[in-house]
């Protein structure tokens, strides 16, 4: 009889901690974040990355202010008055300016499928054709994110480092070596 | 006739014995603080080893350093002892593929860390090496200096310290001033270390570096945000090394170390090992990764990669 009661109790004891670990976990799981970094929606809408503005030449946009007045012209040619500083060293020979910016709203990027996104979401476009870039760039490992290493982090945008005319990075002024053993003073 | 055993007895005999017992003591008495020396100096001098200072100790420790390097440097300096986050345990990745050399990282790393820059001490050494040759330390040129980097045909590889989770360094230590902490980093005590350099023979990276002068470190640009295990002013005559900045990455949210930070194409990633989403995890994961001198069994925490 006491054995039984022994026995009834420790079957409640049991599942008692059952139940209260899977309240736990059931509780715990919606509270957990993702990360920033892991996302895998491919075209959200609105910025999902903190980034800083885009690096525009001064005085350049918005694109409108000169552009509101003027017909599109959407044959492909070469610039002749104006944007000369734009020489594009990125597959030119398979696209031209209007692949990527938009006709009609000049302050707009495009992407292929017609989606007219930001300069600030403007990795949705690079993305388009660098995916696996795009991917290690989500993640925080392709390119420079800066901030907290278990907070907030900041992102750069791909043409922070890359001109998207001409992307190739370029070479730097290295720092000055180290002193040389038999250089350094007694 | 007087006992010639009875006079021995009583006459002065200078033994040996005696004689290197007195030497001893003199040599003992002759580095104790000298007599006059303020009393800081004999706190610093009894000061027990950091990892059995109790917290009020601790504080006390903390308190007169502070005051001593903010007096030296003119500014308030802060000294921390930060105790390892649970569940953390440093990652480091490095992008070959990325890395271009151009030495931002050896000097961040100055600035943050108070090194000496009069001799100059660099705890990240940037090696040029040659595409053709590989990962080959006999070719690696520490002293290149073109007007450009990157060059033609090769590649650069900074080294610094490895954060082992065998450190042979510590292994080595005759009196345990370096040690590893729960979070992985191997720190010092610049208090305990007796400056034998033991460690820096053992360590198979060069990571180690000795303070052979007085540090040369202009008060305006000392950092005073420091940590007792970390950048504060080291004293002559002890080894100091790479920490992952640990000033700044016990913190929660913790900055990035400073090299990260620098790094003008992004190739050094930091993060926790033991977090699955960090970035750290997912080089780990999804990209071609090496750890120098494998080998040799010190299982770094410091990851090569080659992101392309």
């Amino acid at each position: 009889m006491k054995r039984e009661r022994v026995r009834r109790v420790r079957v409640l004891t049991v599942s008692a901690v059952a139940l209260f670990l899977a309240a736990g976990i059931a509780a715990a799981a919606p509270q957990k974040e993702e990360p920033a970094g892991r996302k895998s929606g491919a075209t959200p809408h609105g910025p999902q990355f903190a980034v800083p503005k885009p690096p525009f030449t001064p005085g350049i946009f918005p694109c409108s202010d000169c552009h509101k007045d003027m017909k599109p012209n959407p044959n492909r040619r070469e610039l002749k008055d104006e944007h000369t500083g734009v020489v594009l060293n990125h597959a030119q020979g398979q696209r031209w300016c209007l692949d990527c910016h938009d006709i009609a709203n000049r302050d707009k990027l495009r992407l292929v499928n017609g989606q007219r996104i930001g300069f600030d979401e403007s990795y949705q476009l690079c993305g388009q054709c660098h995916g696996d870039k795009y991917r290690d760039w989500r993640a925080g490992v392709h390119g420079k994110r800066t901030g907290m290493w278990n907070g907030e982090k900041q992102y750069l945008l791909c043409v922070h480092c890359h001109d998207p005319h001409d992307p190739s990075f370029k070479p730097l002024q290295p720092m000055p070596p180290p002193v040389r053993p038999e250089n350094i003073k007694k | 006739m007087p006992n010639e055993g009875a006079r021995d007895s009583q006459a002065f005999r200078m033994s040996r014995r005696k004689m290197m017992k007195g030497v001893a003591a003199a040599l003992g008495a002759l580095a104790l603080p000298e007599k006059d020396a303020p009393a800081v100096v004999w706190e610093a001098f009894f000061q027990k080893h950091f990892r059995e200072l109790s917290a009020e100790e601790k504080a006390k420790v903390l308190a007169r350093l502070e005051k001593e390097y903010s007096e030296t440097y003119k500014k308030a300096v802060k000294v921390r002892a930060t105790q390892p986050i649970e569940g953390v345990l440093y990652g480091y990745g490095l992008d070959l593929s990325r890395c271009i050399g151009c030495r931002r990282c050896m000097y961040g790393c100055v600035a943050e860390n108070n090194q000496s820059r009069e001799p100059q001490i660099h705890w990240i050494r940037v090696l040029q090496l040659n595409k053709e040759r590989g990962v080959d330390l006999e070719d690696a040129e520490e002293y290149y200096n073109p007007s450009k980097v990157p060059e033609k045909g090769h590649f650069y590889m900074p080294v610094q310290c490895q954060q082992c989770e065998s450190p042979p360094c510590v292994k080595v230590c005759p009196v345990q001033a370096t040690w590893k902490e729960r979070d992985g980093i191997t720190v010092v005590d610049y208090n305990w270390c007796i400056g034998c350099r033991y460690c820096m023979a053992a360590c198979p990276y060069g990571a180690r570096h000795f303070n052979w002068k007085k540090a040369g470190l202009p008060p305006a640009d000392m950092n005073p945000e420091t940590h007792y295990l970390g950048n504060r002013p080291r004293p002559v005559g002890v080894v100091e090394k790479c920490t992952f900045c640990i000033q700044r990455v016990r913190n929660t949210p913790g900055r990035y170390t400073a090299c990260v930070e620098v790094c003008p194409v992004g190739a050094r990633k930091f993060g926790n090992l033991l977090d699955p989403e960090s970035e750290i995890r997912y080089v780990i994961e999804n990209k071609r990764v090496f750890i120098l001198k494998e080998d040799l069994n010190t299982r770094p925490k410091f990851y090569y990669f080659y992101a392309t």
